[in-house]
């Protein structure tokens, strides 16, 4: 009991708390900011890791030759889609037989909550095809998936083609050990979720799917390509899928090894890796790159067919053709190459990936540092106003006061917020007709619109919430809210963090400064103004310009704005269609959180 | 009284049978409404009514017990109607092997078909709970509210009558000049102990721990309600309904066996036997309880034997229990040290583990002799934190009693760091979950870390209050500012 139990070496450690907070808080923040900077500068990084030895070499020889074949089939392919005006389901059964498959399809429906408007889509019909390439070698226990989306218009069509030529050339070889599954699915992630729950026997978003008909062993990996012309500059690897999670880092380090290795320009984030580190320019380049990542995992959303496999423990990433200005092109065949030797190694994998463990909850304990500090600091404060006699003995009044009345005092505003939260969550699905009817907009104006209404409307609160409590709010009473709403930041932002790395640390990057500063006696209107730009909200918005800006895409006002609903209407849908947590996560909790500090703010 | 506890339980009867049959939809809501009201002014015509002093303090509060009783239960009906019950009914937290309801729902259909429900190794839960649900298993969802109900309505009688004790007790002491002068702001006045017995049924029924146990209908809920009457019949001094009692919570899940000492302390003192080991009287009332307390224990294992007609439950139940072979995560210290240890040193470690859960109860009979009550709640705690199988509704039971101890706040050092601690780690334990089993980016080390500091967090939560108590009681007889023999402040330290 030594240190817990011992009253005056505690009297120590809490004065010198209460006396160095504030530079605590200070110090501790910069710490946070600088070292996740750092994790842009290179030598910290270990970028070269393989904790796999089966992946650890690219000794694999890649024989592809048919990449003119595959092009033809590609638009063979791009023929009977027109024709059929969207899958053409009979031909690509037929080709994949004629191609020695097992071929099975897959139906599926889903009426949208509210209309897509970037996609156009509001009542999805549609047909999954896939082929498996049983395994010849090994009792069919496991399997890879190579897959292709079957877009509307001209793009995609060379992809389809390839993956085609890959499922004959695969088929004369006879080292195979898992199921090779080759996927074309229709209405991308859509029909990506309907083939996955199908495969797995689960149903998460209550989507209307016919059960498969022939399935293979556990899937080990997926790979999904995107591939529109027949040369390419460069392969985009896009690794960020639904709510943040991200493959294994040894999936990525073997694509970039067999980039490397056949001569093909490798992009992650849609940049070029630098070797000039120690450069400025090298440094920012870096940065930028991060920066991207980051943006791109906290948005939670799959940034590519992928991105849903992720879900099901199953190691995946998306891989697309690229084709710039530059003078050095690749050809189908390499490309071809290049994925028939990825296939090859992981083949050879024997058990699935380990884990990848990360240095980055350090980075999120010294951000989230200042609030313990300050709830500590709060605590004593609460505690301690007359100075204590002896160890653990106050005024009984005062402790009574404390512990009962404050309680009840606090209840009010933590449960007026969730409710406003719960509102922010259901109102904008519920009201879309209601709002269609009485004003002149669209459904999906409509579900953004009340989205922004409802939030705005939970920052008139604080005023109601006090009509309600009983008695005038006192100092002990905001002292003891406060305590309680940095606690809770503290505990939401640390689970956030564990989750999805990246929206917990813009999160508390926005949060934490607010929970530091904010009592009843700053100036109001400042105060206001400042909680408001930190807010949510106002943060997504800041992060729509700035990943623009960072893409090399600036926009103006006018379209940052429409950008700015779009992304709103997107996470809507992303949580109704594909279970991202991140709207839940804001409207049900993060909000709430913010609004207890805003309710501090004009306590009376 | 009785009026009221009929009326009460009418009322909840009413409620649930509104609440829960799914069919009414909006005609049941204004139905469900109207019979709320007229309970209510049915109350407060009661209320209102003159009683003698007594009853008329006890109807007094018992209309703020009906209506949070009715908001509990309102609480768990809307849960168990939404989709997050299933959701809860999976969490490792809330269910264990033993407690789980989909294993009683396995064990029933396998006693329908008329196999041993034993067989198969899924269903581990004593005979007699599968008999009761052979019969109730449609209202189950009522079964287990009512339980928690019983378990709070129990608490709140029982902790009535140990204030009313404790009051007394300070009086007579006062009387006689027991206390010393600068200690009379230890003094417990009625005003604050007016409310401590609602506060304990708000703390079991709004627990939000007990509310996940309730709506994943874990039979951890029944197991507490006859823990619940088992310290409500031994604080109103009926020996032989408590032994019957103890003996009933044994045979559900043999720990709380170790409850007999605090149980034989109170009785005892209430009969003002004392403890002594010389007296005849000491060792005749001890064989008197442990003659009905086995009594009660053998006619309960016969009953089951004779429903089964074989003996399969008792290894399946009790070596379950002691033996620890299912090593699913839970919030308790077992599973990871067992998944770890060669299998050479397992019955060593199996018994050394066992044995800490009873091994407390010797110096802690011997240190609060005194104090039976505060007893039973160190060991429930004790129960709680080191049994093979703990869930969180066992951790509600002990921490419904925390509002009885509220007159230990000023003494209590570490219960803002123990609270935050149990807090995070409540929160935690489903993020790392999802992390270990699904995102994979983390493993077992990390949930078992974060078990292994919820229960550090308890430890030292109890023992907190252990010492608080302690030195409580120390003021009491040496007042409350002590000096060292030079004159300087002295402090207190628990050793």
């Amino acid at each position: 009991m030594g240190l817990l139990s011992d009253p005056n070496r505690r009297r120590a450690l809490i004065s010198l708390l209460t006396r160095l907070n504030s530079p605590i808080c200070v110090v501790c923040y910069m710490a946070g900011v600088a070292w996740f900077m750092g994790l842009a500068f290179e030598p910290f990084t270990l970028r070269t890791y393989m904790s796999e030895n089966a992946m650890g070499s690219t000794m694999v020889e890649e024989r592809f030759p048919a990449g003119e074949r595959a092009l033809t089939t590609g638009r063979e392919f791009s023929a009977h889609k027109k024709k059929a005006g969207g899958m053409p389901v009979d031909w690509l059964v037929k080709t994949m037989q004629a191609r020695g498959l097992e071929v099975f399809t897959q139906r599926f429906s889903r009426k949208l909550p509210f209309p897509d408007e970037n996609k156009e889509r509001y009542m999805v019909k549609g047909t999954n095809v896939y082929g498996i390439l049983r395994a010849p070698r090994a009792p069919r226990t496991e399997a890879l998936v190579l897959s292709a989306p079957c877009t509307p218009g001209d793009s995609n069509n060379q992809a389809v083609g390839l993956l085609l030529g890959l499922a004959q050339y695969f088929r004369n070889q006879i080292y195979w050990a898992k199921d090779i599954i080759f996927l074309v699915n229709e209405h991308d992630l859509i029909g990506m979720q309907a083939w996955l729950e199908g495969y797995h026997h689960t149903n998460t978003t209550g989507m209307d799917w016919s059960p498969l008909q022939g399935r293979g062993g556990s899937i080990q990996a997926a790979l999904s390509l995107e591939l529109s012309s027949d040369v390419i500059t460069s392969m985009d690897l896009v690794l960020e899928g639904l709510n943040g999670q991200l493959p294994n880092l040894d999936l990525a380090n073997l694509f970039y090894a067999f980039c490397q290795k056949i001569g093909v320009l490798c992009t992650i984030q849609g940049k070029l890796q630098r070797n000039d580190w120690d450069s400025v320019s090298g440094y920012s380049h870096s940065v930028q790159t991060m920066m991207l990542m980051v943006m791109k995992q906290a948005s939670g959303r799959p940034w590519g067919d992928h991105g849903l496999f992720l879900r099901y423990h199953i190691e995946a990433a998306s891989i697309k053709g690229i084709n710039s200005f530059r003078q050095y092109k690749t050809d189908v065949t390499t490309i071809g190459r290049l994925l028939e030797g990825m296939y090859r190694k992981l083949n050879n994998l024997l058990e699935p990936f380990g884990l990848l463990l990360t240095d980055y909850m350090l980075i999120l304990t010294l951000l989230l540092h200042l609030t313990v500090v300050q709830a500590l600091d709060l605590w004593v404060q609460l505690a301690t106003p007359p100075p204590r006699t002896e160890d653990g003995i106050t005024d009984k009044e005062q402790v009574r006061h404390t512990y009962y009345f404050r309680v009840l005092s606090v209840l009010t505003p933590l449960v007026i917020s969730h409710l406003t939260g719960v509102a922010l969550y259901t109102l904008p699905i519920q009201f879309q007709e209601m709002a269609v009817e009485q004003f002149p907009v669209s459904e999906t104006e409509a579900v953004v619109l009340t989205a922004i209404g409802v939030y705005t409307a939970g920052l008139a609160l604080p005023h109601n919430t006090h009509r309600l409590l009983s008695g005038e709010g006192t100092e002990q009473g905001w002292r003891v809210l406060k305590l309680v709403a940095v606690l809770y930041l503290a505990v939401l932002l640390g689970c956030t963090a564990l989750i999805n790395f990246s929206l917990g640390f813009i999160l508390a990057l926005t949060l934490v400064p607010v929970a530091a500063f904010v009592t009843p006696h700053v100036p109001k209107v400042l105060s206001a103004f400042i909680l408001v730009i930190l807010s949510p909200a106002c943060t997504l918005l800041f992060s729509v310009f700035f990943f623009q800006e960072l893409q090399e895409l600036p926009v103006s006002f006018q379209e940052g704005w429409l950008l700015y609903l779009s992304v709103i209407s997107q996470g809507i849908l992303d949580h109704f269609l594909y279970g991202s947590l991140v709207y839940p996560l804001i409207a049900l909790l993060v909000y709430p959180c913010w609004l207890l500090f805003w309710n501090i703010l004009f306590w009376k | 009284f009785n009026k009221t506890l009929k009326l009460l339980m009418l009322n909840q009867w009413l409620t649930v049978r509104c609440v829960l049959i799914p069919r009414l939809k909006s005609p049941g809501v204004k139905r469900r409404f109207r019979i709320y009201s007229s309970a209510l002014l049915v109350l407060q015509w009661l209320t209102n009514k003159d009683y003698k002093g007594g009853e008329r303090f006890l109807v007094k509060m018992a209309a703020p017990l009906t209506l949070l009783v009715i908001l509990s239960v309102t609480i768990r009906a809307v849960l168990y109607r939404s989709s997050l019950a299933e959701v809860i009914s999976e969490r490792v937290e809330v269910v264990s092997p033993l407690t789980a309801w989909k294993r009683v729902v396995e064990g029933l259909a396998l006693l329908d078909l008329g196999v041993s429900p034993y067989s198969g190794d899924v269903f581990h839960e004593t005979p007699l709970i599968i008999y009761l649900f052979h019969f109730v298993v449609d209202y189950a969802e009522i079964t287990f509210m009512l339980a928690d109900v019983i378990t709070a309505v129990a608490l709140y009688m029982a902790v009535m009558d140990y204030n009313k004790q404790v009051f007394r007790k300070q009086k007579y002491a006062l009387e006689a000049d027991r206390y010393p002068l600068d200690c009379l702001e230890l003094i417990r006045s009625p005003k604050e102990m007016y409310y401590i017995p609602l506060k304990v049924a708000m703390f079991y029924l709004l627990n939000p721990f007990t509310i996940l146990s309730c709506v994943a209908k874990s039979t951890c809920g029944l197991n507490n309600a006859v823990i619940a009457l088992f310290i409500l019949t031994t604080i109103k001094g009926n020996v032989l309904l408590s032994a019957i009692f103890l003996s009933l919570a044994t045979y559900q899940s043999i720990y709380p066996l170790t409850l007999c000492a605090p149980a034989l302390l109170y009785l005892m003192q209430r009969q003002f036997i004392p403890v002594n080991f010389r007296r005849v009287s000491f060792w005749w009332f001890i064989a008197q309880y442990a003659f009905m307390y086995l009594g009660s224990l053998f006619v309960i294992v016969g009953l089951s034997f004779f429903l089964l007609g074989s003996w399969d439950y008792v290894p399946s139940v009790y070596g379950f229990i002691l033996s620890v072979p299912d090593l699913t995560p839970n919030i308790g210290l077992f599973w990871y040290f067992f998944a770890e240890m060669f299998e050479h040193f397992r019955l060593f470690f199996l018994c050394v583990f066992q044995i800490n859960v009873f091994f407390y109860t010797i110096p802690l009979s011997i240190k609060l002799k005194e104090h039976p009550v505060f007893l039973i709640f160190m060991q429930l705690a004790v129960i709680s934190i080191f049994k093979s199988y703990p869930t969180v509704g066992d951790i509600a039971l002990y921490m419904a009693f925390l509002p009885v101890w509220s007159h230990l706040h000023r003494f209590l050092r570490n219960i803002f760091l123990v609270s935050c601690v149990l807090l995070a780690c409540s929160a935690l334990f489903p993020v790392l979950w999802h992390l270990w089993i699904y995102a994979g980016s983390a493993n077992s080390n990390f949930y078992y870390a974060i078990t292994l500091l919820f229960n550090v967090a308890q430890i030292l939560l109890v023992s907190d209050y252990f010492y608080a108590f302690l030195r409580r009681e120390h003021h009491l007889s040496y007042g409350l500012y002590l000096k060292r023999k030079d004159g300087s402040e002295a402090t207190l330290v628990l050793k």
